[in-house]
């Protein structure tokens, strides 16, 4: 049977140490194809690393697509990639040296998450926004219907949120009580042509998710301890009748001073200079694959 | 010429519905989805008898394929169905994506498909589809010819492994295939061995076709009417045979001319066997209100219309 891993079980003192080598990871890996995305990734990754170390009951090896009586996470912001790919390496899923293959030809690591090269941890394709959640909403019908009790999770964007599918999955998970599903957006209020209220307006996101059925958190998505409590207590809400949607304040480029807050670099690699001064501001905790 | 005696009149989408409900019964990992149109999906006895097994999805048709991609990744074996519309030129992208890129196990039941929805109008009545979901890598697509190989493709189905597009229609239309005809997806059946011309229809036209052959043979002439009720994977071989004796051709299908299975099939004769081929489908047009039999007419798409392909393909050899 799956059970959580006893060494995912980390401290915050170790997950902060997770997140601080994943992030080195993600720039190392935009920086050697000179494409992908690093803001989105560096503003999840906290979030991301209390998940798969700590939150998470998985089972990385052998990998499962069904993934029976484990908790499932899907990425539905797929090209926050390099983030995932790091996790889910150095979570066991595979090797730690083939994030050195991102975005190359013949990789199993595209530049958004595939599965026909059968990338361990990954179940579907993402990368055309909006479709996660309503991914995640039929893994958690599928797993209510086995009577099996792993959560499902997702992530996505706020830009990712004008997509209408999103409300499509709001309204179906809410009517069908799917309530073996929590749903993240990362509000960092920033998307590709700038912020999100000149973008496209997101007003009372709590108000509307509400509406919507669901139940609604919020948490500092830069803050591990407050990630891990959230996290918890939205598990600790799930069986109640309602899909759960967490609101995460983050920080785009998050972790490097010059990343921070910005949309500038939401799809730009950073030059050797630039990857030099951003790695000095991290420290190598697990070694660099 | 072997003769098929019409066993009544009843419409494809009803032999999808009855399909769905035996497989159900025999396997319980089948589920149903539905976009707000279960009755006329004819997915309503499934609904009755397996209620904790369908999903309704509203009108909201993205969302529908996603989740039945998501209930796919948990060894579920779902049969999402709306109007072909909206089951393919609405959600090509989450086709695309979360089920044909992503390989899984998804089964996509199209209704309605082509002119014979009839008054509804061009809004309706999509004639690209086929074209849509052949072009996705790893997708299979089935147009059944009648009621009961609607029910046998559906059957079929369910032990068959990946993403597939299953397109039938609402009007009833006269069933002839018997029901100890075996069905197995991918292989084309030749209804009548003919020497001069080599029909391939797919849908409610392989009738039109057999009609056609019947005139033809009045006429002197010989033809040969293949059931391709799976587009994709093309069964080459059994079209390569025909041709060979034929040597020339004519398709059919309740289609647009570009895109469907006329110009599929060219493809695979201009590689491997140049011949004539006169294609019986809509010329690049919309539909429009009217009933379905006007229509057939109207388009270009009656028995008369696959005879004089039939005479004009002859004629170029």
């Amino acid at each position: 049977m799956p059970s959580i891993f006893p060494e995912f079980v980390k401290t915050i003192e170790e997950l902060q140490s997770i997140s601080t080598q994943v992030r080195r990871d993600i720039l190392r890996m935009v920086h050697a194809v000179n494409s992908g995305h690093p803001g989105g990734s560096l503003g999840c990754t906290d979030f991301l690393t209390a998940l798969y170390f700590r939150i998470m009951k998985h089972t990385p090896q052998p990998f499962s697509m069904e993934g029976k009586g484990e908790d499932l996470f899907f990425l539905s912001n797929g090209h926050i990639s390099p983030l995932w790919y790091s996790v889910l390496a150095r979570s066991g899923y595979f090797p730690i040296s083939e994030l050195s293959t991102f975005r190359k030809i013949n990789s199993r690591l595209q530049g958004h998450p595939a599965t026909h090269e059968g990338l361990p941890g990954v179940r579907v394709a993402s990368g055309s926004l909006g479709q996660g959640m309503s991914v995640a909403a039929g893994v958690a019908l599928g797993k209510k219907l086995d009577q099996d009790s792993g959560i499902v999770y997702s992530l996505h964007g706020d830009g990712e949120i004008n997509e209408g599918q999103i409300w499509e999955a709001a309204l179906f998970a809410a009517h069908h009580k799917i309530d073996n599903l929590i749903s993240t957006i990362d509000v960092n209020g920033q998307q590709i042509d700038g912020p999100t209220d000149k973008v496209m307006s997101l007003g009372n996101l709590r108000a509307k998710w509400e509406a919507f059925g669901w139940i609604v958190l919020q948490m500092d998505g830069h803050n591990l301890e407050e990630i891990v409590t959230t996290l918890s207590e939205a598990k600790n809400l799930c069986g109640k009748g309602q899909p759960v949607l967490i609101l995460m304040k983050t920080e785009m480029g998050k972790g490097v001073n010059f990343m921070e807050g910005t949309h500038k670099w939401h799809g730009v690699a950073p030059n050797d200079e630039q990857l030099a001064s951003a790695l000095a501001q991290l420290t190598e905790t697990l070694g660099d694959y | 010429m072997k003769k098929y005696p019409v066993l009544g009149k009843n419409d494809t989408r009803s032999g999808f519905g009855a399909g769905l409900l035996e497989l159900a019964r025999k396997d319980h990992r089948v589920v149903g989805l539905c976009a707000d149109l279960t009755g006329s999906l004819k997915m309503d006895a499934f609904e009755k008898e397996f209620p904790d097994r369908f999903f309704q999805s509203g009108i909201a048709e993205a969302n529908m394929i996603g989740v039945a991609a998501g209930l796919s990744i948990t060894g579920k074996i779902p049969f999402a169905g709306t109007f072909a519309n909206f089951a393919t030129g609405r959600v090509y992208d989450q086709i695309r994506q979360s089920v044909a890129y992503s390989g899984k196990n998804v089964k996509i039941a199209a209704s309605h498909a082509g002119l014979t929805l009839g008054e509804d109008g061009a809004t309706h009545q999509i004639l690209e589809d086929i074209g849509l979901m052949r072009m996705l890598p790893h997708m299979t697509v089935i147009v059944p010819c009648d009621y009961t190989q609607t029910k046998q493709a559906t059957l079929a189905l369910g032990n068959h492994h990946g993403p597939a597009y299953l397109r039938f229609g609402r009007p009833k239309v006269e069933s002839f295939i018997p029901e100890d005809m075996p069905f197995e997806i991918g292989k084309a059946q030749v209804l009548t061995e003919g020497q001069d011309v080599t029909i391939v229809a797919c849908g409610h036209l392989v009738w039109k076709a057999l009609l056609a052959a019947e005139i033809l043979e009045q006429k002197g002439i010989s033809a040969e009417v293949i059931n391709l009720h799976t587009i994709k994977p093309l069964d080459e071989a059994t079209l390569l045979a025909s041709v060979a004796k034929t040597k020339c051709l004519v398709t059919a299908e309740e289609h647009n001319i570009y895109g469907g299975v006329g110009d599929l099939i060219s493809g695979v004769m201009a590689r491997h066997f140049p011949l004539p081929i006169e294609m019986v489908a809509v010329k690049d047009s919309f539909g429009e209100s009217g009933t379905p039999e006007e229509l057939m007419v109207k388009y270009g798409l009656d028995t008369p219309d696959i005879v004089a392909a039939a005479e004009k393909a002859i004629s170029r050899k």
